[in-house]
């Protein structure tokens, strides 16, 4: 029931949907720009280049996920709710990927297509990138928890969070390369299961517990 | 809802101390609320009312010496209206985020009756008043089955009619067995016995 009130309260305002993909094409479409269209270049940092990126917008987003309950008293009423706040916090990022990893990672063909990578990766990398911004939408929960609670705490996310996102974007990255020069995906694209299963896990309850030091605050 | 035992205790607090920005608040406040009992918190602007009831409900949990425990989670109506602006009034209840799905269409309907929200059911919330926000929230009141209620001045923003409407309901809520407590700077019209606790040198009686 969370979850279908978060998908609704974000798919009311189209803009903040939108605003992440926006900016996802217009990074992408700068890299041909500003490195020189020759294909095969693009072609060797396409990999790298959609993920940064997709990591980027992911930082960018994940700062408004309590945000405006915080703002407005619906987060001090979901730390009293009866529902386990690992579950709450569950639903809350689940929302939060579905309307942006998950949709970046359905439209990533498009901007694959722009960065000449060859068609072959085109799978691997919505897999990579629906895994891995899966993990970061639940990492960057924990820093959005930490920071709800702080005026202007714009930058700090980032500096929390980084750190975490780095190890995602090493093996996302790799993923692709591999597939790109036909080795198999597989085993990197299981790393990233297992640190879905982890985030899943943990990053709740270091979530919960940061909502509930920004609230006591 | 189910009258519970007369006397039987909803949350204890013992000890509890507050320093504030250098000030002490209160120190060494013990007291326990009953079910059937009404509270009301007096004291000046910053005298710690808000504090209190944020430590009764949970919320704080740091920075306090001293006990609370409560025998269950309580509804607890703050300062901000905790309305979301893009969903109706009738969605807020029903998506409501402690598990407001459990109530009825009719339930829903009824209460924003009992606020004087009819015909305001489908709006977005946006689009109302701050006064009628704090109703939005306020017809939790009539749906909910908590019976521990902490009230952080509901009166703010609601006129005349509704504020002797919240005191009946508070009055009937706690004739059945709940408890209220309600830091106001008004005092209570309820047909009912007011235990007062003021913050200015931390007086009960």
């Amino acid at each position: 029931m969370l979850l279908r009130r978060q998908v609704s309260l974000a798919i009311r305002r189209p803009i903040e949907i939108g605003n992440p993909l926006v900016f996802f094409a217009i990074v992408v479409a700068m890299f041909p720009l500003g490195i020189g269209p020759a294909s095969e270049q693009l072609a060797i940092i396409a990999p790298g280049a959609l993920w940064i990126i997709a990591l980027l917008s992911s930082l960018l987003t994940s700062d408004s996920v309590f945000r405006s309950d915080f703002d407005d008293g619906s987060l001090e009423q979901l730390l009293l709710a009866p529902q386990p706040l690992y579950l709450s916090v569950l639903a809350y990022l689940c929302a939060h990927w579905i309307v942006t990893g998950l949709l970046l990672a359905l439209v990533s063909p498009v901007f694959a297509l722009m960065l000449n990578l060859p068609a072959a990766a085109v799978g691997t990398l919505m897999a990579s990138l629906a895994l891995g911004t899966a993990v970061l939408s639940l990492v960057g929960g924990i820093g959005a928890a930490l920071t709800v609670g702080l005026k202007r705490g714009g930058m700090l996310i980032s500096l929390l969070i980084l750190p975490l996102y780095i190890p995602v974007l090493i093996f996302g990255t790799a993923a692709v390369q591999a597939a790109v020069s036909g080795a198999p995906a597989g085993p990197f694209l299981a790393l990233l299961g297992a640190m879905l299963s982890l985030a899943v896990a943990l990053g709740p309850l270091a979530t919960a517990a940061g909502l509930r030091i920004s609230i006591d605050a | 809802m189910t009258d519970s035992a007369v006397g039987e205790s909803l949350a204890e607090v013992t000890g509890l101390g507050l320093v504030r920005g250098g000030r002490v608040l209160f120190e060494s406040l013990s007291f326990a609320i009953r079910a059937g009992e009404l509270w009301q918190l007096e004291g000046g602007n910053g005298a710690g009312k808000t504090s209190l009831l944020r430590i009764l409900a949970g919320l704080s949990r740091y920075g306090f010496d001293g006990l609370v425990s409560r025998a269950e989670a309580p509804l607890y109506v703050g300062h901000q209206a905790a309305v979301k602006g893009l969903l109706s009034a009738r969605e807020n209840l029903l998506w409501h985020v402690s598990g407001g799905c459990a109530f009825a269409d009719e339930q829903i309907e009824q209460a924003l009756q009992r606020v004087g929200l009819c015909g305001f059911e489908d709006t977005p919330s946006h689009a109302l008043s701050a006064g009628q926000q704090r109703r939005v929230n306020l017809a939790r009141l009539f749906l909910s089955d908590t019976r521990l209620w902490l009230l952080d001045e509901p009166f703010t923003a609601i006129d005349a009619v509704g504020v002797s409407e919240l005191q009946d309901r508070i009055g009937t809520h706690v004739a059945h067995g709940g408890a209220v407590v309600v830091p106001s700077h008004q005092p209570l019209q309820v047909d009912h016995a007011v235990h007062h606790l003021s913050l200015d040198g931390a007086r009960i009686s």
